[in-house]
């Protein structure tokens, strides 16, 4: 019966690792919280080094902007994820949401004519089908009691389809006269910092005092860490659950209003992978992905690395920028790499 | 050097002069302890003494920061559970380690299954059959560990100890979950191994079965050993002083005669598939236990009173049909239920202090913002209140030894201010010192005229702290006994389901 003895050198110096390893990082337990921080500066100042246009306003407000609409949706994740949840969905989410919206605001045009009211209807709009949206996610997750990776798997594709459908194949565009007007919402902004990266900033400032200072935020984490426990202490599980998914659907609907301007198009190549990057941002974080912990400053911090990755291969010309995605890939597994060794620490 | 100069034979598992920190506190100051072939050694303490530390220190699970670990007088040659377990030193803990959605077999099994390239299952299956009847335990070995009630999985945990072939066993309170039933079954094999000269090491802060079991004792406080002794050299009492450091009164509060208004009414109540039509009624001031074997439907009734369970019948509020749905509603009407199941129902053990404590009352503590400096000041009341005995507060709750946890838990279920409060195995893993701390708080809720419903499976708990006493059987209540009634034999009566004509008779034996 006892066949087993044999001894395994590596396993005992994993297992000495392991049991000397919690002293150490209980006396450190800032630095692997400060990791990313710490990655985004290096990255920043290599950014620096290689381009002497890196850091102009205008290559940083590019960077930030383009951020903008990943890290929005990225938030929203962090609630998802803390509360044990996934999102598959918001990329293709976003496109349909773009697509409905350009086509409500299309066939408003002749009843409302070119004007505020018909941005801000279709802003409505777009928020509204992000709300429903989240709400169909969130309601097949928690009544329904469907895993989340296979709901949203489900939804992806649904909404991937239906924008292609609805864009029967091609290109849905919004209207010229509209666009001129709908543009400055994504090319202006106030005090020379563009719209998109203001509503980034505060939806992230909400997003952090939301999960630190409010019942919601404590609730998702109770709940991640063990939904047993919260249920038992007289937590709503199934309403804080159902609530992530809205309040992520709410955020790919605002994402969706800054992103329409910018091109003014939506089709089945909108938003395409948007969910692996807001994911690979809330990991990378330092958020659990198995929940019971979520960190939202670490979220910005996860999409600025992704989006600087991307702008530093562009501008410094070192090697092919088809590699983003090789580079990115390795950052996001260095970064569960060093989750583990937290963890079990 | 050898251990006990009555000692002739070399130990087999000895610590030499172990110290331990986490951090920057020590928490084993200097232990030398040993182990010997052939003899039950059982290590008592105070909660948070260091008994579970130095236990994992034996069995490879932890490294001492300082001082040595000696198998057969040279260092110990494993740095893992695993491979201490490889060289015969094998470890029951205290937290269940078994695989919640695998099989009693494949649990058993885990690590060293049969078969070649294809798992032998019929084999293991056999195996495991055979172990848990050697137990006498009604386990199926496909169950699935998730769907076990505790004291079964902690059945299972010495099951899987059991066939590892140990040479050296340490017992990291295996008894504290079992029924008196399952308790002498583990004695038995316990006193087999013995015969077998296996090296044994227990721990239980039930201290008659030290007395009964323990070929030597060692007393640990505040992470030192404060005495050492052999066979009938400690007496209960004596162990009792040793641990707290002072001499202990009576650890029951006296009984209260002046139960006020009804509080709570329970008519025709049935949480299905077990529990069936189920009526008491409960009075401001009372302490009602709940006695009954595990099985037999106490924390399932619980669980629906509150809520967490689907339940049909009626709960009747100071004479007002009320309905409760789930916990929060409970809540709201004044009822609070503290789990049986800490670890798995009852904290987050990957959060800290506050956050346990607080989670379930949050609202109170803010209206759109948590208002952190009132948590802090909560906690600090807990800690004074219920003696919370933790290094730092903002420690992880998993980290907190068993009892402390359990203090925890039960200032978090009082944070509420419940009038009715439910709870199931109140000092499960408590030592005596603070068992009496948290019987005199129960008689101090009944006092204050909140009504208390304590369900244990523990008797003289039961008599000791209940003005009245409902004996549950296959799911429904076999009999209610107070004043002069309610002995310890008609209880037992009861909960066995001997016939009632004895049961009257035996009650002044
Ligand atoms: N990983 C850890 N980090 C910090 N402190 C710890 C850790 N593990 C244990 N402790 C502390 O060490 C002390 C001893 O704990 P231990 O679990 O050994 O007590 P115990 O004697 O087994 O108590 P109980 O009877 O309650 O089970 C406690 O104060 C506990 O909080
Ligand atoms: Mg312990």
């Amino acid at each position: 019966m006892s066949d087993t003895t044999r001894p395994d050198t590596a396993r005992a110096d994993l297992a000495k690792q392991a049991a000397a390893a919690p002293s150490l990082t209980a006396r450190l337990p800032g630095l692997s919280a400060l990791g990313p921080l710490l990655a985004l500066i290096l990255l920043v100042a290599l950014g620096a080094y290689l381009n002497e246009n890196f850091l102009s306003a205008g290559n940083v407000t590019n960077v930030l902007a383009r951020s903008a609409f990943i890290g929005m949706i990225a938030v929203g994740m962090t609630f998802v994820i803390t509360s044990g949840g996934l999102d598959l969905s918001v990329g293709s989410m976003a496109a349909f949401i773009a697509g409905v919206m350009i086509l409500a605001m299309n066939a408003l045009l002749p009843t409302m004519g070119v004007g505020v009211p018909l941005i801000l209807a279709g802003m409505a709009i777009a928020l509204g089908a992000g709300l429903l949206a989240g709400l169909g996610n969130g309601l097949l997750v928690t009544k329904a009691r469907i895993e989340p990776f296979i709901v949203t798997l489900g939804t992806m594709g649904i909404f991937r389809s239906l924008v292609t459908w609805l864009a029967d194949g091609g290109t849905i565009s919004l209207d010229f006269a509209v666009r001129q007007l709908y543009r400055p919402v994504y090319y202006s902004g106030l005090f020379g910092i563009a719209w998109p990266i203001i509503v980034f900033a505060l939806v992230a400032i909400a997003g952090q005092i939301a999960m630190r200072h409010t019942r919601f935020g404590r609730y998702c984490e109770a709940i991640g860490s063990n939904d047993k426990v919260a249920l038992y202490s007289a937590v709503n599980v199934e309403r804080i659950r159902l609530m992530t998914y809205v309040l992520l659907g709410l955020l790919v609907g605002l994402a969706t209003v800054m992103y329409v301007p910018r091109l003014g198009s939506a089709s089945g190549t909108t938003g395409m992978l948007w969910e692996l990057e807001a994911i690979a941002a809330v990991i990378i974080g330092g958020t659990a992905l198995k929940g019971g912990y979520g960190r939202v400053w670490g979220t910005v911090i996860g999409v600025l690395i992704l989006s600087l990755i991307d702008n530093i291969l562009i501008l410094a010309d070192l090697v092919s920028p088809y590699l983003n995605g090789t580079i990115q890939g390795v950052i996001i597994v260095l970064a569960v790499v060093l989750q583990r060794s937290k963890s079990s620490a | 050097m050898s251990a006990a100069p009555e000692r002739v034979d070399a130990p087999v598992l000895e610590l030499v002069d172990v110290r331990k920190s986490f951090g920057p506190i020590e928490i084993l100051h200097g232990i030398d302890f040993a182990l010997h072939a052939g003899e039950v050694h059982a290590l008592i303490g105070e909660n948070g003494a260091g008994k579970s530390t130095i236990m994992k220190i034996l069995g490879g699970f932890l490294a001492p920061t300082s001082g040595a670990v000696r198998l057969d007088g040279k260092p110990a040659p494993y740095a893992s559970g695993a491979q201490a377990e490889a060289v015969g030193v094998v470890v029951i803990h205290q937290e269940f380690n078994l695989a919640p959605d695998l099989t009693v077999t494949e649990n058993i099994f885990l690590g060293r299954e049969l078969g070649g390239l294809f798992l032998d299952h019929r084999a293991m299956r056999a195996g495991t059959q055979a172990l848990l009847d050697e137990l006498d335990s009604p386990i199926r070995p496909d169950s699935r560990i998730r769907d076990l009630p505790v004291s079964d999985r902690q059945m299972v945990e010495i099951a899987k100890a059991l066939a590892r072939k140990a040479r050296v066993l340490i017992m990291d309170e295996p008894s504290a979950v079992l029924t008196h039933k399952e308790v002498e079954v583990l004695f038995r094999q316990i006193e087999r191994l013995r015969a077998q000269g296996v090296a044994l090491l227990y721990t239980s802060h039930r201290l008659e079965e030290i007395t009964r079991l323990a070929d030597r004792v060692t007393v640990l406080r505040d992470g030192a050993v404060v005495r050492q002794a052999g066979r009938g050299e400690l007496t209960e009492d004596g162990m009792a002083t040793a641990m707290v450091g002072r001499k202990l009164e009576d650890i029951y509060p006296p009984k209260r005669h002046h139960a006020g208004a009804v509080a709570l009414e329970v008519r025709g109540f049935s949480v299905p598939p077990l529990v069936r039509d189920i009526s008491f009624t409960l009075r401001r001031g009372e302490v009602l236990g709940i006695s009954g074997l595990v099985g037999s439907g106490r924390t399932e009734l619980a669980e629906g009173l509150v809520g967490l369970r689907a339940a049909t019948g009626e709960i009747l509020r100071h004479g007002v049909p009320v309905h409760v749905g789930s916990v929060r509603e409970a809540a709201a009407r004044g009822m609070a239920y503290l789990t049986e199941d800490r670890k798995e129902h009852g904290l987050l053990l990957d959060k800290n202090l506050t956050d346990n404590l607080t989670l379930s009352t949050l609202a109170r503590f803010g209206t759109v913002f948590i208002d952190s400096g009132r948590e802090e000041a909560a906690l600090t009341r807990a800690i004074g209140e219920f003696d919370i005995r933790a290094p730092r507060r903002d420690m992880k709750v998993g980290n907190l030894s068993g009892g402390n946890q359990q203090k925890l838990l039960l200032a978090k279920t009082m944070l509420g201010d419940p009038e009715v409060v439910i709870i199931d195995e109140p000092t499960r893993g408590i030592d005596v010192g603070t068992k009496s701390q948290i019987y005199a708080f129960i008689d101090a809720l009944a006092a204050e005229g909140r009504s208390v419903i304590v369900i244990s499976s523990d008797m003289p708990e039961i008599l000791g702290l209940s003005d009245r006493v409902l004996v549950m059987r296959h799911g429904r209540i076999a009999g209610e006994l107070y004043g002069e009634r309610l002995t310890e034999n008609a209880v037992v009566r009861l909960v066995m389901g001997t016939n009632e004509q004895t049961s009257g008779s035996a009650a002044h034996v």
